[in-house]
């Protein structure tokens, strides 16, 4: 197969990478989702910037209270990565389940954000770890808060021209704990559904909790009512069983040939339970 | 457009001209005639044009050859060294980890970077590492035997 001609800018820096972004450009990070798109010519942008060779984008810093990913940092050097895996080990857990070792040699986790596929990992395991996205454009830095990044069906907050620079990881108390489990489509390994939680725990009881559901609705999305129905009460089977009740409120439940909107509903269920028994 | 590039592959400089949209497996294929690289699905899933870039094992349908400018590209073609099989060849010949071959190079490079990062695995690990490569044949056994066959060899050469 062969993509719709193209050119090719391959960018040193990431304020070289923005000089370079404008109308009918498009960013390269791995390529492990752009090029696919682009061979079955879903996709055909006028020129492709090339951020993969921006050595600062894939730096991964251990900071006091955070870890800050770059986001041209692999799927593969984040499941490597022994400060994540120390303080956030949900990270190091979802990065070994994506794909397969080639595709995460290339891909990355900026890519994979803005991308915003709706089977995607990194959105749910991202929003149960209340993450900071580090933003660059023409008009400087901002920073969006994970809630307000997942618009829609591969739809995010980024504008015309932005970077993901990186994102930012809260180190986790001694007291919260988490996990992320997914039903994987056999061939590509994407979430058909994936639940990542992450819960605060004190007195034996839940204190907080966030749930980052992906697979399951257009796009990632935190299940804020099993949230709220665990708060105060201490994890048995039961008190599990009540919370999940309304896993997919909000969503609107996808259907494809992988799973039936019922069978997906259902799974949903049955991940976000077997998520936090793993958390008993 | 036209990008000059510059490329080792197995060993040996290369430099050229290439279309920006040229991917890196038919530019391998049919630029530098090494079709030792396979190309099963051309979707990114088969796993059977899986080559090196500075020795991490990606699937070269699912790359564009202007990316590999500057890098070091190892094929199939550069396992052997001086005419000695590789390890990994010689194991995969010992345990008939091949039927039809075809998606044999694949396997073998998945495998090679594999063993670099796990070079004791288990049988488990073995099949989690093929999760990228597929084997219409099914010989699935026989490549995880060969597989842990030049783990051994490998580790004992050291
Ligand atoms: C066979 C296969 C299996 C896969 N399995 C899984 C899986 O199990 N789970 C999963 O989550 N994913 C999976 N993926 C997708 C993979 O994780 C991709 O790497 C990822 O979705 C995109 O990252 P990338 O760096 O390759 O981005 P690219 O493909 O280069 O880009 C994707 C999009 O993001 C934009 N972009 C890239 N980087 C940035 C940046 N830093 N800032 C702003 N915009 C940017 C691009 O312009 C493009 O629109 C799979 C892919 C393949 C080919
Ligand atoms: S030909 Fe590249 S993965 Fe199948
Ligand atoms: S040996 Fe025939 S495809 Fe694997």
């Amino acid at each position: 197969m062969i993509p719709n001609s193209f050119d090719y800018k391959k960018a040193t820096s990431v304020d070289e990478a923005i000089s370079l972004l404008g109308d009918d450009v498009q960013i390269l990070g791995g390529g492990h989702s752009l090029i696919p798109t682009l061979k079955l010519r879903l996709n055909a942008p006028g020129t492709l910037v090339d951020i993969s060779k921006i050595e600062s984008l894939k730096v991964i810093r251990d900071n006091e209270n955070s870890i800050t990913i770059g986001g041209g940092a692999t799927h593969a050097s984040i499941a490597a990565d022994a400060a994540l895996s120390e303080h956030a080990p949900m990270m190091t857990q979802a990065a070994k389940e994506i794909g397969d070792i080639q595709v995460r040699n290339f891909g990355t986790i900026g890519g994979s954000m803005a991308h915003a596929d709706p089977a995607a990992d990194w959105p749910a395991v991202l929003l149960a770890c209340d993450a900071n996205v580090v933003i660059q454009g023409k008009g400087g830095k901002r920073e969006v808060d994970i809630d307000q990044f997942f618009k829609g069906f591969y739809e995010t907050a980024l504008a015309d021209g932005e970077i993901i620079t990186a994102v930012r990881i809260p180190k986790m108390a001694s007291n919260r704990h988490s996990v992320y489990v997914k039903f994987k489509q056999p061939a590509s390994r994407f979430a058909i559904v994936g639940c990542a939680v992450g819960i605060e725990m004190e007195g034996g009881v839940v204190k907080s909790a966030r749930i980052g559901m992906t697979g399951v609705g257009e796009s990632a999305y935190r299940a804020m009512n099993v949230e709220k129905a665990l708060v105060g009460q201490a994890l048995t089977a039961e008190s599990i069983e009540a919370a999940v009740k309304n896993v997919t409120e909000g969503a609107e439940v996808m259907s494809d040939h992988y799973a039936s909107q019922k069978y997906r509903t259902h799974l949903a269920h049955v991940y976000v339970k077997r998520a936090l028994k793993m958390l008993m | 457009m036209a990008n000059k590039i510059s490329v080792t592959v197995n060993g040996k400089q290369y430099t050229g001209e290439v279309e920006s949209r040229t991917l890196l497996s038919d530019y391998l294929r049919e630029d530098l005639s090494l079709t030792g690289t396979h190309i099963g699905c051309d979707t990114s899933s088969c796993g059977a044009c899986t080559i090196h870039i500075d020795g991490k094992a990606v699937k070269s349908c699912t790359m564009l050859a202007v990316q590999a400018d500057g890098c070091e590209v190892t094929t199939v073609e550069g396992l052997a060294t001086n005419g000695n099989l590789h390890p990994m060849q010689e194991s995969f010949k010992e345990e008939h980890g091949l039927q039809c071959g075809f998606c044999t190079p694949g396997m073998m490079m998945t495998a090679t970077d594999f063993l670099k990062t796990n070079p004791n695995p288990s049988e488990q690990e073995i099949r989690e590492a093929l999760e990228g490569n597929f084997c219409r044949c099914t010989g699935y056994h026989n490549i995880v035997r060969s597989i842990q066959l030049a783990a051994k060899k490998m580790s004992e050469a050291v």
